[in-house]
């Protein structure tokens, strides 16, 4: 082993960097896929059942297959099935989509967990990373700055799918049928078929952030895997008003935050360990509170929503 | 224009009898079997049966009485409320259980509650619990002393450690985790007088994502060997194996997931305690209603030594391990100075393992880096 | 838009549908089980037998359903006014901490003052915690969902830090824990019944809101914001008052639920009343089409489901992860029967 001089405090920002990263790029995949959806006028609530549904198909296909990344597209494809269930039962009349989200929501994480009881024994290969810390002597930069690739495809998907709202005819529909499902009608836009494709694409997304939990980070299949990671990025998508910009700097931000908690403790800070793991939430709760108001639309919501009105 | 009902409240009111009758006529028809007199043995898990540590450890010892012809239920996952009584006396009902294994700390007040109720089924709990006079007599606890494991590890760990630094991930700041850490890092010192352990307290027993972010933090503070308390230590050993530092198991056999890293593991070997028990039913003896052990009465053991445990590593941890066998070695002989600069085993003081003091240990040896609270 | 003449052909029609959702959901159900390579029939049988087949078993159902009778009414009531709330699970934590405080708070107490107390504490607690999201809502357009569920998450990470910090009791060393409420404080079993009293508060705390929704001027008003909230604006109906009242009742459920969890199972708030009590009762609530008194069958069904759960994995060595699927599938069949309300020729009027 190389050059392991402990870093004290340095560790602190350097794992909060590095665990922004690694426990942020899951909550890039759904906020991402959870903002297009949101924007087209429906509430993915199940995605929490999706991500855990990916995380388990990408491992027992990895496991079966040897490759991982077969995994991840397989986890996408269940995200996709599972997204048009949700879009299918929330197209019929009087159905309402957030008791919809909450029975895929139980509905994807029984399945993956039926499912998966023979895969979390074995060690399926994982996904490589990118070594940017080629450069250090320390093993620990260099650890730190091992990056999976995945994180680079969110990191080109958020101002990707920027630009695609705003930018193309595409992006309008979408926009369209989020912020008013009359209007797009009127323009001749099939506002159904819209919503269909956005959460089938939001579904694809999600699960391929549940492939990342299972196959890189922490890089194991069972039923403990996710904390709710899936919940808290539809109230990410919130806290970063359906901009997938800032979708993605919040995911980092939620990332980083559950990573600061082992950190502190390394280097001694141990009290109050709870509260904190209670900031990412009041910190979302207030914001909603700052920026909604009882009679004008949140700034971005899409208008179909419900969401801040 | 007057309007009539197509279907009419007669109608349903036959309609729902009708059901009704069905149903009490297939409850009149179900009969219970009776069994004969065997042990059958339940098994009730608080995780799954795969998990790599806890429970599987649990399981495989269960596995083993399957495997000798017994009758075993077993049920995962059931969740520390009244579900556990219900579970348990829908075994005994349903299943004509009459050996019950409770493997989780919090099913003992249910277990209590459900052993009043069924004086002839016997009740055991694995874990640190303590049964007194007044308490169902068909109940009892199970627990073995996995620190004196721990300590061997500490000695191998001593041994690889290049840096002297040692990692620790732990659930919560509870006596047996404290216990295991202080009997780690007092084997390592065994063997490195300056060898310090950093722990980090995830703060619940299976969280993944911390686990892992718990070992790279650990890494990052250049610690070099890592071992854990966690439900399933799964994780941790996988991470370490990842930054290619060192990792000593717990509660069973990890050496498959990290096969260039792993020294050695703290394992249970329940297959004895439930060979026992059954051993005892059979033969109609009255058991004990606290049964403890360590390496001695071999419910716990060690995980074969993995590739880069040293040969003098292995000498002088085989030798330990003779002394604990023959009962010369004691772990908690003074002085013993806990890691605020207190001391909390005096000079000439000696706690032996049956000590049932040690089980409600709160403070962290000399060494450890790390606080009990929080 | 079809009109029942009667209202007990509406309920019937309801529950008919409701029930052909569920047939269809267990076929779906035993699809699935085929599919996997158990056998549907064995199941069924075992989900009957351990729900359902014996006193036994029905003592079970029962005692499962009366946390869900609570936690359902949480989700139900602020329904009714065209809310979800999802806050189930917070309310019953901060239900569940209260009570402990006001047991705590009265240490020579008679039993009876002290479970009036707690009784009281625990509802208070809950009805604050999602009253707080419908003030949210109603002052501040903050949406309810997300709020409950955040509040949720807030709820469970204060009770860890009181477990382990301020509430804690020192002789619970191996499991966080607050203090004891005192043996004689605890609620006992009904007599003659294997099930805690808990039972009946759920019964009661159901028939009491299904006759404020639909007996009292309140529960006029607020469907009528159920209905159309800009007609009950214009018509005066003060919406905020109703939003947060209707948040605060169904919060008191849950409150209480925690209580009973506390009073009648623990004796204590640990982690091991974060169960998913709150969360499965969002699902009866639904399946009960946010009728309080369907819920209490619904929660009987939902109650034997997760009774049974234990019989189906001993017996068929399937995982426990088989009635979360069975939950999911009957979830979204009642929701994707929805529009079918309304349809079903029998239960129409016809000329004479």
């Amino acid at each position: 082993m190389d050059n392991v001089i402990p870093l004290g405090w340095w560790g602190v920002p350097l794992a909060v960097l590095s665990g922004a990263i690694r426990a942020g790029t899951p909550f890039i995949f759904v906020s991402l896929g959870e903002c297009l959806t949101e924007k087209s006028g429906r509430i993915n609530l199940g995605l929490e059942g999706t991500l855990v549904m990916g995380a388990m198909s990408a491992y027992g296909i990895s496991y079966l297959t040897g490759s991982p990344w077969l995994g991840v597209l397989v986890a996408g494809a269940s995200g996709m099935v599972l997204g048009a269930l949700h879009a299918w039962a929330c197209s019929r009349p009087q159905v309402n989509d957030i008791a919809v989200g909450i029975a895929l929501m139980v509905f994807g994480t029984g399945l993956a967990f039926y499912l998966g009881k023979p895969f979390v024994q074995p060690q399926a290969p994982g996904l490589p990373a990118i070594d940017f810390g080629w450069w250090s002597n320390h093993s620990q930069v260099r650890a730190a700055l091992q990056v999976n690739a995945l994180f680079f495809v969110g990191l080109v998907l958020a101002p990707l799918m920027r630009w695609a709202l705003y930018n193309t005819r595409w992006g309008l529909a979408v926009r369209a049928a989020g912020d008013s499902a009359d209007a797009a009608q009127s323009l001749g836009y099939r506002v159904d078929r819209i919503r269909l494709i956005s959460t089938v694409i939001g579904g694809f997304l999600a699960g391929i952030g549940g492939a990342f939990l299972s196959l890189y980070f922490p890089g194991s299949w069972n039923e403990g895997l996710s904390s709710g990671q899936g919940l808290m990025a539809v109230a990410l998508v919130i806290f970063a008003r359906w901009d997938p910009i800032l979708c993605f700097l919040a995911s980092l931000l939620f990332g980083g935050a559950s990573a600061i908690g082992p950190a502190l403790q390394s280097v001694g800070i141990t009290s109050g360990y709870y509260l904190f793991n209670a900031a990412p939430y009041v910190l979302t709760l207030l914001l909603m509170v700052a920026t909604s108001s009882r009679r004008r639309l949140m700034k971005g919501t899409p208008g179909e929503l419900g969401v801040g009105k | 224009m007057t309007y009539r009902y197509k279907s009419s409240r007669r109608s349903f009111i036959r309609a729902a009898t009708a059901g009704a009758a069905g149903v009490l006529a297939y409850n009149w028809g179900v009969l219970n079997a009776n069994a004969a007199n065997e042990v059958i043995v339940g098994a009730l898990y608080v995780g799954p049966k795969t998990d790599y540590g806890w429970n599987q450890a649990h399981a495989e010892g269960v596995a083993t009485l399957k495997k000798a012809g017994i009758k075993v239920v077993e049920e995962e996952r059931v969740p520390e409320t009244i579900q556990v009584a219900k579970s348990m006396e829908s075994m005994i009902k349903l299943d004509k259980v009459n050996l019950i294994f409770a493997t989780s700390f919090g099913y003992w007040d249910q277990m209590l509650k459900t052993a009043e109720k069924f004086p002839n089924v016997q009740f055991l709990h694995a874990a640190p619990t303590v049964w007194k006079e007044g308490m169902p007599k068909n109940a009892g606890s199970y627990n073995g002393y996995i620190d004196e494991a721990q300590y061997i590890s500490g000695i191998v760990a001593g041994h690889a450690s290049k840096t002297g630094k040692l990692g620790f991930v732990g659930a919560k700041p509870y006596p047996a985790s404290l216990r295991n850490i202080n009997s780690f890092t007092l084997g390592a010192r065994a063997v490195n007088p300056k060898a310090t352990t950093q722990v980090i307290f995830t703060g619940d027993w299976v969280l993944p994502v911390k686990e892992a972010e718990a070992v790279n933090s650990l890494a990052d503070q250049g610690i070099d060997v890592v071992t854990c308390h966690v439900d399933s230590p799964k994780v941790v050993v996988e991470t370490a194996e990842k930054r290619g530092i060192f990792s000593c198991g717990y509660h069973m056999n990890q050496s498959v997931l990290a096969p260039k890293g792993y020294l050695t593991g703290a394992e249970w070997n329940w297959e004895k305690v439930y060979a026992d028990y059954v051993q005892w039913l059979r033969e109609g003896k009255q058991w004990p209603h606290l049964v403890r052990g360590g390496l001695k009465e071999r419910i716990v053991r060690n995980s074969p030594y993995g590739n880069a445990v040293s040969e003098k590593a292995r000498k002088q941890a085989d030798a330990v391990r003779n002394k604990f066998i023959t009962g010369d070695f004691v772990i908690y002989k003074g002085p013993i100075k806990d890691n605020t600069g207190k001391t909390v085993i005096a000079a000439g003081e000696s706690h032996g393992q049956t000590d049932v003091g040690l089980e409600s240990m709160n403070w962290l040896v000399d060494g450890v880096i790390g606080s009990t609270s929080g | 838009m079809v009109v029942f003449a009667g209202k007990w052909h509406a309920a019937a029609n309801a529950a008919s549908i409701s029930a052909v959702a569920i047939v269809a959901s267990m076929a779906l159900f035993g699809v699935f089980l085929t599919l996997s390579g158990a056998n549907p029939f064995g199941v069924f049988e075992s989900i009957y037998r351990g729900a359902f087949g014996s006193w036994f078993a029905w003592q079970n159902t029962l005692q499962l359903a009366a946390p869900l009778m609570l936690t359902a009414l949480c989700t139900a009531l602020p329904a009714r006014l065209g809310m979800i709330v999802i806050g189930g699970e917070g309310a019953l934590i901060m239900g569940g901490i209260a009570a402990v405080a006001a047991a705590l708070a009265l240490p020579h107490a008679p039993a009876s003052s002290v479970i009036a107390a707690m009784m009281l504490a625990g509802m208070v607690a809950g009805g604050i915690w999602v009253g707080l999201a419908g003030a949210l809502r109603a002052y501040r357009g903050v949406n309810e969902t997300i709020s409950s569920l955040l509040l949720n998450y807030i709820a469970i990470a204060l009770m860890n830090h009181l477990v382990t910090g301020p509430m804690r009791d020192p002789e619970m060393v191996n499991r966080p824990s607050s203090w004891h409420i005192g043996d004689a404080n605890m609620i006992r079993s009904i007599p003659g019944m294997d099930v805690h009293w808990g039972l009946v508060f759920g019964l009661v705390a159901c028939v009491a809101a299904f006759v404020l929704m639909y007996s009292t001027v309140f529960g006029f008003a607020a469907r009528m914001v159920g209905g159309n909230v800009r007609a009950a604006r214009t018509a005066g109906l003060p919406v905020p008052m109703l939003t947060i009242t209707a948040c605060i009742i169904g919060g008191a459920a849950a409150g209480l639920a925690g209580m009973v969890e506390v009073a009648a199972v623990h004796g204590r708030v640990s982690s091991s009343l974060v169960v998913g009590y709150g969360y499965t009762g969002i699902l009866v609530a639904f399946i009960a089409r946010q009728n309080p008194l369907a819920i209490v069958p619904t929660a009987a069904l939902l109650g034997g489901i997760n009774a049974s759960s234990g019989l189906i994995q001993r017996t068929h060595d399937l995982p426990d992860a088989t009635v979360l699927v069975m939950q999911g599938i009957i979830f979204l069949m009642i929701l994707v029967s929805e529009p079918l309300f309304g349809r079903f020729a029998l239960f129409q009027r016809e000329p004479v």
